[in-house]
């Protein structure tokens, strides 16, 4: 009765279309169909409203060819925005998976979609949901909070958030030609060698995760750099706001860990195209020595996910309790420890891989020791509480959210980090609810506290409260509904990534877990329509002052949104809640004397670049070695060409300053 | 406190009761309620580990309410400090407090696993059971398929496809492989899971304190039927399994030589229970070094061979391009052009791993504090031989 499958077997290469034909269209998936169908309507009506409203050249002037890190900022978040919707698809299509399929039922996903459903999910989240919302939430921030008027490097960013977008859109291209990988959002080898995954899937994971990675780790550099060197005067280090300190820690391990999953993934795709033996079973491979590279990098990646919004929750907490953040010193040092010991943990994702038990008890301890700064943090926020006036505005609301929900993250990570325990729970569902646990309570809850908090500041109106709220409880309440019941599982001994189940008494806890993803799915409707209604009502809703929420960092020293050049004049620092400092000493907005403000120009260098990038990868995935040559020598020229560009800067005069300046007099005298 | 773990646990075991709730304990945890020593350890320390942290959990989850309610804005009747911001008693404490959690925890860590090291044999069936020194472990090798699991009983002389079967209260010892990626083979009643790896070996003990019909699987995802490389697992009494054994060898569908093996290796899924005489003594080796094919190299002389040294340039004359059995395996010849060359022969003596002694076990008692003896020194072999020594060039 065994029904025997033999994967299709890997076409030939034509010398012009490489690996593609027309068989590489999954037309036979009425799913995938259905969906192409639906994003070329929405596709070609948005193509046509912008050209009927003749937006084309306003787009390309003021968004895309921008080196402003505000408008890249704003970029960075609907680009993980739209993604983030993208990978909520592909989870509720698992929950729907996971409910049908029991009792013979095959549920609606054959292996082959479902493999890739989970597969994308993963690598989505990570790498264009999380990764793009911080870095555009660093990028939009960190300048305005050290009182700079753009990042060190304005091209570069321009650049870096066009290769993440490449990145992004070639993983898209995979829904509709050809595969995504079927591995695990790891791919760890053999499974993902070419002798067990012989098509594209691979392919298109390998390059646009390459591709994206030169985004993210020159905006690493790029941010470390404005961060040392761009701080206004008198700000020294232990002056820094904490998010920005949280941010240059985050960026250090960026750069510092990026280039580890970069190597590693060109050692795969070595193996994969050029019979190399890196990671192959035989000839002297070592694919245990995949696995720890890519955790190497792996285990120092979910902290650059979660140290920004710990500064954000700082920043929160500070503002809203009205009080100054406890402890400061400590948060540093504390965010210092885990940029450090995030490196020599990596070895607890595979506890299972047969160490030694003194290797196992030495990566379980410095685990555990992570959980000291960490709660360290918690304790700081708090105290920062304690004797406070706390508001309860929309931020701060997700703020407690976060505090009551990542502890519980926090502590089923340490029974994790417990080798034995981790045996028994080791690839279990009990693994997942964890990872979403601090994931969605910390890193999700701590973006949605950014976006209303900061919202005010990037577009001059407050969010809307009413469908904030509403959107607030559905997340908080979905999440528990929907991963509780995993927890459960797992301690049921249920496994992830299956697609077909035996045991019918599980099914009542998927079933569960599928109503809380669809609570979670009205909470992300509920902040779509909070978008809108917003945007609707902006003019109710404006907010003049530029300082919304009584804030105490320099962001909120300037206008909302913030003029181009951002600050007039360079404030100067002498506290570490500059803002507040200058608000209580009684600073006056000085409203004359203004000089020419020396600006980047943009350019359309850095998405021209990535999109020939973009073709690159493509033809790299399908073989098709004419178009990888003739893409390689295009990028590598346009590079060169484009640093014989010399007008990249320009000055805004100081006329245009003061006529800036004094229709924001005239404002903040009406709001007054 | 840490050194006398089992006991200690065993009277934490009341308090999942209390933290999970009667709904839970209802529904068959089998990682809190297994069938087998090792893994009721297991779930013991999750408890024990749980009720630790809870220690500082419940109070930071309770202040932050506590907190988060008194000093509201509307509450005009609380302090209101805006520039306090250090004490430095209260950051000794937060910095001490998880601290001290931290080190009865790490301690904790540090001997459970020692104590529960997949690698060590077992010294007790169950609390106060200890083995006796002439008990000899059964032994199952187990192997990993796309995508099934089949067992060998190397002294039985069967072998089987997804049913394990073994004796109550005897300690068992699984070597565990696979043939093509990785996979995990776990069975959650008897012991935690361990990676299942292509050309490497790895091993398990547990034992089953209860007879009864269980379920194992992989749990780490290896492709198209992962879902469905589910086995059962009966803990019988030792008579019966007497029994099984013999049933099974008498409705074998053959002998599990290298042939039946290769044909057995091609990926399928959902394969029921297949049983087999296994009458090859090194097949488990062999699928080990990943050379069943008849006139393969084996790797481990492949590796002793290098750590000698290896063969020169000379020796590249003795690559012979021949396809690699596991792209023909599933049908992927085409995609593995690049790597089709092995070396298919070379004299030298083989050692099976079947011959290395195996570790002795440990007395739990040593590791009170002392920490751990030293390992005894491995007895010579070829393939731990010093490079032999050769004239410099």
């Amino acid at each position: 009765m065994s029904d025997a499958i033999i994967p299709h077997p890997a076409p030939p290469t034509h010398p012009i279309f490489g690996k593609l034909s027309i068989d590489a269209i999954p037309l036979h998936e009425p799913i995938l169909v259905a969906t192409f169908i639906g994003v070329a309507i929405g596709g070609i009506a948005v193509l046509a409203l912008l050209t009927r409203y003749r937006l084309w050249g306003y787009l390309w002037k003021e968004w895309f060819t921008t080196v402003d890190h505000k408008r890249i900022g704003i970029m960075y978040m609907i680009l993980g925005l739209i993604m983030f919707l993208r990978g909520f698809a592909d989870a509720i299509m698992m929950r729907l998976q996971q409910v049908m399929a029991f009792g013979g039922s095959e549920g609606y996903l054959n292996a082959h979609h479902y493999d890739q459903v989970f597969t994308a999910h993963g690598v989505i989240m990570i790498f264009f949901v999380a990764m793009p919302f911080i870095t555009g939430l660093m990028n939009y921030i960190v300048p305005l909070q050290i009182g700079a008027r753009d990042v060190s490097f304005p091209f570069l960013n321009n650049f870096s958030f066009w290769m993440t977008s490449a990145g992004a859109a070639l993983t898209m291209i995979s829904l509709f030609v050809g595969e995504y990988a079927q591995t695990g959002w790891l791919a760890y080898p053999p499974l993902s060698g070419i002798a067990y995954s012989p098509n594209v899937g691979v392919d298109y994971y390998i390059w646009g995760l390459q591709i994206a990675g030169v985004g993210t780790t020159l905006s690493g550099i790029n941010l470390i750099v404005t961060i040392l060197k761009l701080r206004a005067p008198g700000m020294g280090l232990m002056k820094m706001p904490v998010f920005t300190w949280t941010s240059l820690c985050s960026n250090i391990l960026i750069v510092a860990s990026f280039p580890i999953l970069t190597a590693t993934l060109a050692l795969l795709s070595l193996d994969r195209y050029a019979g190399t033996n890196f990671f192959t079973n035989d000839l002297g491979g070592s694919p245990m020595m995949y696995v720890n590279l890519i955790w190497i990098w792996g285990h120092p990646e979910v902290y650059i996910l979660i140290l920004p919004l710990f500064g954000v929750f700082s920043e929160v907490t500070s503002t809203f309790a009205g009080k100054r953040l406890f402890g400061y010193t400590s948060m540093v040092y504390a965010t210092v420890c885990i940029t450090i010991l995030s490196y020599i943990v990596w070895l607890h994702h595979f506890f299972t891989m047969g160490s030694g038990a003194s290797v196992n008890s030495f990566f379980g301890i410095t685990t555990m020791v992570i959980s000291i700064p960490t709660g360290a943090k918690l304790f700081n926020w708090l105290f920062t509480m304690y004797r406070g006036r706390i508001r309860y505005e929309l931020p701060m609301m997700w703020t407690i959210a976060f505090m009551l929900t990542f502890v519980i993250g926090g502590m089923t990570g340490v029974l994790l980090a417990v080798p034995p325990a981790d045996f028994v729970l080791h690839n279990s569902l009990f693994l997942i609810a964890h990872f979403h646990n601090v994931i969605i309570g910390g890193v999700l809850f701590g973006l949605f506290a950014a976006i209303n908090y900061w919202w005010p500041k990037a577009f001059g109106f407050k969010l809307d409260v009413f469908w904030g709220k509403i959107s607030f409880w559905c997340w908080v309440v979905g999440f528990w509904v929907a991963f509780t019941p995993l927890y459960i599982l797992g301690l049921m001994g249920v496994t992830r990534r299956m697609r077909v189940f035996d045991d019918p008494s599980l099914q009542i806890w998927f079933a569960i877990a599928g109503v809380g993803a669809l609570i979670i799915a009205a909470g992300i409707g509920a902040m779509l329509v909070q978008f809108a209604v917003s945007i609707w009502r902006r003019k109710e809703l404006r907010e003049e002052s530029g300082d919304p929420w009584d804030g105490r960092t320099l962001e909120w020293a300037t206008s909302s949104p913030p003029p181009d050049y951002n600050f007039a004049f360079t404030p100067v620092i002498h506290d570490l809640d500059a803002w507040y400092d200058m608000k209580k000493r009684g600073h006056q907005r000085p409203v004359g004397g203004y000089r020419d403000i020396h600006m980047p120009s943009n350019t359309g260098a850095g998405i021209i670049l990535s999109g020939i990038c973009l073709v690159l990868g493509f033809a790299l995935v399908w073989h098709i070695w004419w178009l990888v040559a003739a893409s390689f020598v295009a990028v590598v020229a346009g590079a060169i060409v484009h640093t014989f560009n010399y007008k990249r800067d320009f000055d805004i005069p100081a006329a245009t300053v003061a006529a800036v300046e004094d229709a924001r007099s005239r404002q903040l005298a009406a709001g007054a | 406190m840490p050194a006398d773990l089992p006991r200690f646990s065993a009277r934490m075991r009341l308090l999942p009761l209390l933290a999970a709730t009667p709904l839970l304990s209802g529904c068959g945890m089998v990682v809190l309620d297994p069938a087998g020593d090792v893994a009721r350890q297991q779930g013991d320390l999750i408890i024990l580990s749980t009720v630790l942290m809870l220690l500082i959990i419940v109070p930071v989850m309770a202040l932050t309410i506590f907190f988060a309610w008194k000093y509201r804005a509307s509450n005009r009747d609380a302090t209101y400090k805006p520039d306090w911001d250090h004490s430095t008693q209260l950051e000794l404490v937060i910095w001490s407090a998880p601290l001290l959690i931290i080190i009865c925890l790490g301690a904790v860590t540090w001997v459970a696993t020692h104590l529960l090291d997949p690698y060590r044999p077992l010294a007790r069936t169950g609390p106060g059971k200890p083995v006796a020194a002439e008990v000899k472990p059964l032994d199952v090798q187990v192997v990993a398929l796309d995508w099934k699991w089949l067992f060998i009983y190397p002294e039985q002389g069967v072998a089987t496809v997804n049913e394990l079967a073994v004796p109550v209260d005897r300690p068992l010892r699984f070597r565990i492989s696979s043939s093509s990626v990785m996979n995990s083979f776990y069975v959650p009643a008897l012991a935690g899971q361990i990676y299942a790896m292509p050309g490497m070996e790895t091993k398990l003990h547990g034992v089953f304190d209860k007879t009864g019909e269980f379920t194992g699987f992989s749990a780490n995802y290896s492709g198209w039927g992962f879902s469905n490389m589910r086995f059962g697992v009966k803990s019988l009494p030792a008579g019966e399994f007497d029994q099984w054994v013999a049933a099974t060898r008498a409705s074998a569908e053959g002998d599990l030589s290298r042939n039946a093996y290769l044909k057995l290796e091609t990926p399928s899924q959902k394969e029921p229970v297949r049983r087999f005489v296994a009458n090859d003594p090194q097949l488990f080796d062999a699928v080990v070094n990943m050379c069943v094919e008849p006139g393969k190299m084996c790797m481990h002389d492949m590796m002793s061979l290098d750590a000698a040294g290896g063969a020169g340039i000379a020796g590249i004359g003795n690559v012979r391009q021949v396809t690699y059995d596991k792209f023909a395996a599933r049908g992927t010849v085409d995609a593995a052009r690049w790597s089709m060359r092995y070396v298919a022969a070379y004299c030298s003596a083989p050692v099976m791993s079947n011959d290395r002694p195996d570790a002795k076990p440990v007395s739990p008692e040593k590791l009170k504090g002392e920490g751990l003896p030293l390992p005894n020194k491995p007895e010579r072999t070829a393939l731990n031989a010093p490079a032999a020594t050769r004239p410099l060039s």
